[in-house]
């Protein structure tokens, strides 16, 4: 059992055509400037729907994290115990993500760069310690 | 911002009925078979006859298992208000309060609030709460593919913050388990009664650190139901009323953005705040804390943000045991959604009900003028607050 591959599809396509070039994409409201964690039709900011796709730096803090011991799908079973993470970008928003480091050498705060792994059909973000 | 407390308590409604099914890991009854035998257990308790149900308020748990229409599988011929609400676990509390606005405008007499859920069917109760069989694409497939499952991550990822802003460590976690069994254990209807040290507490497997499966509640099977009527109603009525004396309702919007500090901030705040100026109380009037405990984070978190205890300082507050019986704080008073059973709000909502009217036994709180009940939704996305009382003139300027 692997674990579950994700798949581009309409609305995401932009994040994961960066991802392929090695490029985290987040997206930016053209009415106010604000960032936004993609996908996002309108910004929970001011409203509007015109949002377009703007390259971000890649780098960011770790806002916070866990250590999943719990088995929930199959296919992490020969990756327990890992790490989920909530990553702060330097641009604002926050995302999911995995921190490519043992679990006792994360630490709230910590500063992390993106890097990208193949899975399955996409390439993905994760994050290594900066 | 201010709530202006315009709100006259006399029109508050009250809580007449408290109706219960056994409280249980096994599969008994479907959803709407255990809520029915809640709204029974409810009226009869009232005093109520079933023709006297003129409202009912609908909420299913994580099984989504209950129909709107809920008044058809009970036979009420009589329903002059319905409805299916989702606040997650600030539901109960929510329930209440539309149901208190409704007798109070006369649009019903007696409104039953009704939860009912049945996750429990033989397996693990983990795959409801976890989400990890949905298939999905897009960007919400990153999020499983970084294996990023259920509630019990985000709240232990709320909790991690907490830790790392304000230094509230593993011992204090725990201190909330411990409190929250010693209650659990005077109280017969509770799940997990036996011996728990905070030895024990750290030598249970982890779940998602920092959350050891001693810090997670207990998903149950059951159903819960509530009767609300007018205070003018509720005086000639089988048992002692449980008068409605502050509400309030906080949903945070919760920004996954740099800035924003939900994690550690929660609904309760507004909710807190909207409920205490409408019962003219504050944080040191309340006698008995009945909170919303999916985690033992959520306790320490909600605390709080009722004003308990200063903002971070919910650790070294609790550390001492004084949330457990015979302490300055008791809280949780029937064992909690950790040890006791799991039915959402409604988890908080019956034991202060039970301690408003005195009717605890063992672990009744000797002092139940002033109840406080904290209902939690989401991952600290939505939250309802009760203050209820034994005495139809409490709250603002006492008007009866
Ligand atoms: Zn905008």
């Amino acid at each position: 059992m692997t674990r579950p591959s994700p798949t581009s599809d309409e609305l995401s396509a932009p994040f994961f055509e960066g991802t392929a070039n090695g490029v985290l994409m987040l997206q930016r409201c053209r009415n106010c400037a604000k960032y936004a964690f993609p996908v996002q039709e309108i910004c929970t900011n001011c409203l509007e729907g015109d949002l377009e796709w703007v390259e971000s730096s890649g780098e960011g803090t770790l806002h916070t994290f866990g250590v999943m011991h719990h088995l929930y799908h199959p296919g992490f079973a020969r990756d327990l115990p890992y790490n989920v993470a909530v990553v702060e970008l330097t641009e604002g928003p926050r995302m999911s993500a995995r921190v490519d480091a043992p679990s006792d050498e994360l630490e709230v705060g910590m500063e992390l760069k993106a890097t990208f792994e193949p899975a399955g059909e996409v390439m993905v973000p994760v994050f290594q310690p900066a | 911002m201010t709530f202006n407390a315009s709100f006259n308590p006399s029109g508050g409604g009250a809580i007449v009925g408290l109706g219960m099914t056994e409280m249980t890991r096994e599969y008994t009854y479907s959803s709407t078979g255990l809520a029915a035998i809640a709204v029974r257990n409810a009226i009869t308790d009232a005093g109520l006859d079933k023709s006297d149900v003129d409202g009912i308020l609908v909420n299913p748990g994580i099984m989504g298992n209950l129909q709107p229409d809920l008044q058809k599988a009970l036979g009420l011929e009589n329903v002059r208000l319905q409805t299916k609400m989702d606040g997650r676990g600030s539901t109960a509390g929510q329930m209440v309060q539309y149901a208190s606005l409704a007798v109070q405008s006369g649009l019903a007499n007696v409104v039953v609030c009704v939860f009912a859920d049945d996750p429990l069917r033989g397996g693990s109760a983990g795959a409801a709460y976890g989400g990890a069989d949905r298939k999905v694409t897009g960007m919400p497939s990153l999020h499983s593919y970084y294996g990023h499952f259920g509630a019990n991550t985000g709240y232990a990822l709320a909790a991690r913050r907490h830790m790392a802003l304000y230094g509230t460590t593993q011992d204090q976690l725990g201190a909330v388990a411990v409190s929250t069994r010693k209650w659990a254990q005077l109280n017969p209807i509770a799940m997990q009664r036996g011996e728990m040290t905070l030895d024990d507490y750290h030598n249970s497997r982890w779940i998602v650190e920092p959350f050891h499966l001693l810090d997670c509640t207990l998903v149950t099977n059951g159903a819960i139901a509530v009767i609300v009527t007018s205070r003018e109603r509720a005086k000639d009525l089988k048992q002692p009323p449980a008068y409605v004396i502050g509400m309030g309702q906080g949903h945070p919007g919760n920004p996954r953005h740099a800035g924003a500090e939900y994690e550690v901030n929660t609904g309760a705040i507004q909710a807190g705040e909207t409920a205490y100026a409408m019962a003219g109380v504050g944080p040191k009037d309340i006698d008995v804390r009945e909170l919303y405990d999916c985690y033992t984070y959520t306790t320490l978190v909600t605390l709080e943000d009722y004003g308990f205890a200063p903002k971070g300082e919910g650790g070294p507050f609790v550390e001492d045991g004084k949330l457990g019986p015979g302490g300055s704080h008791p809280t949780n008073t029937g064992g909690g959604e950790l040890s006791s059973y799991y039915m959402w709000g409604m988890t908080p909502l019956s034991e202060a009900v039970i301690q408003t009217r005195g009717q605890g036994g063992d672990h009744q709180v000797k002092d139940h003028s002033t109840v406080l009940v904290s209902c939690q939704g989401g991952i600290l996305d939505m939250h309802a607050s009760l203050i209820l009382s034994p005495d139809s003139t409490a709250g603002t300027g006492g008007h009866s």
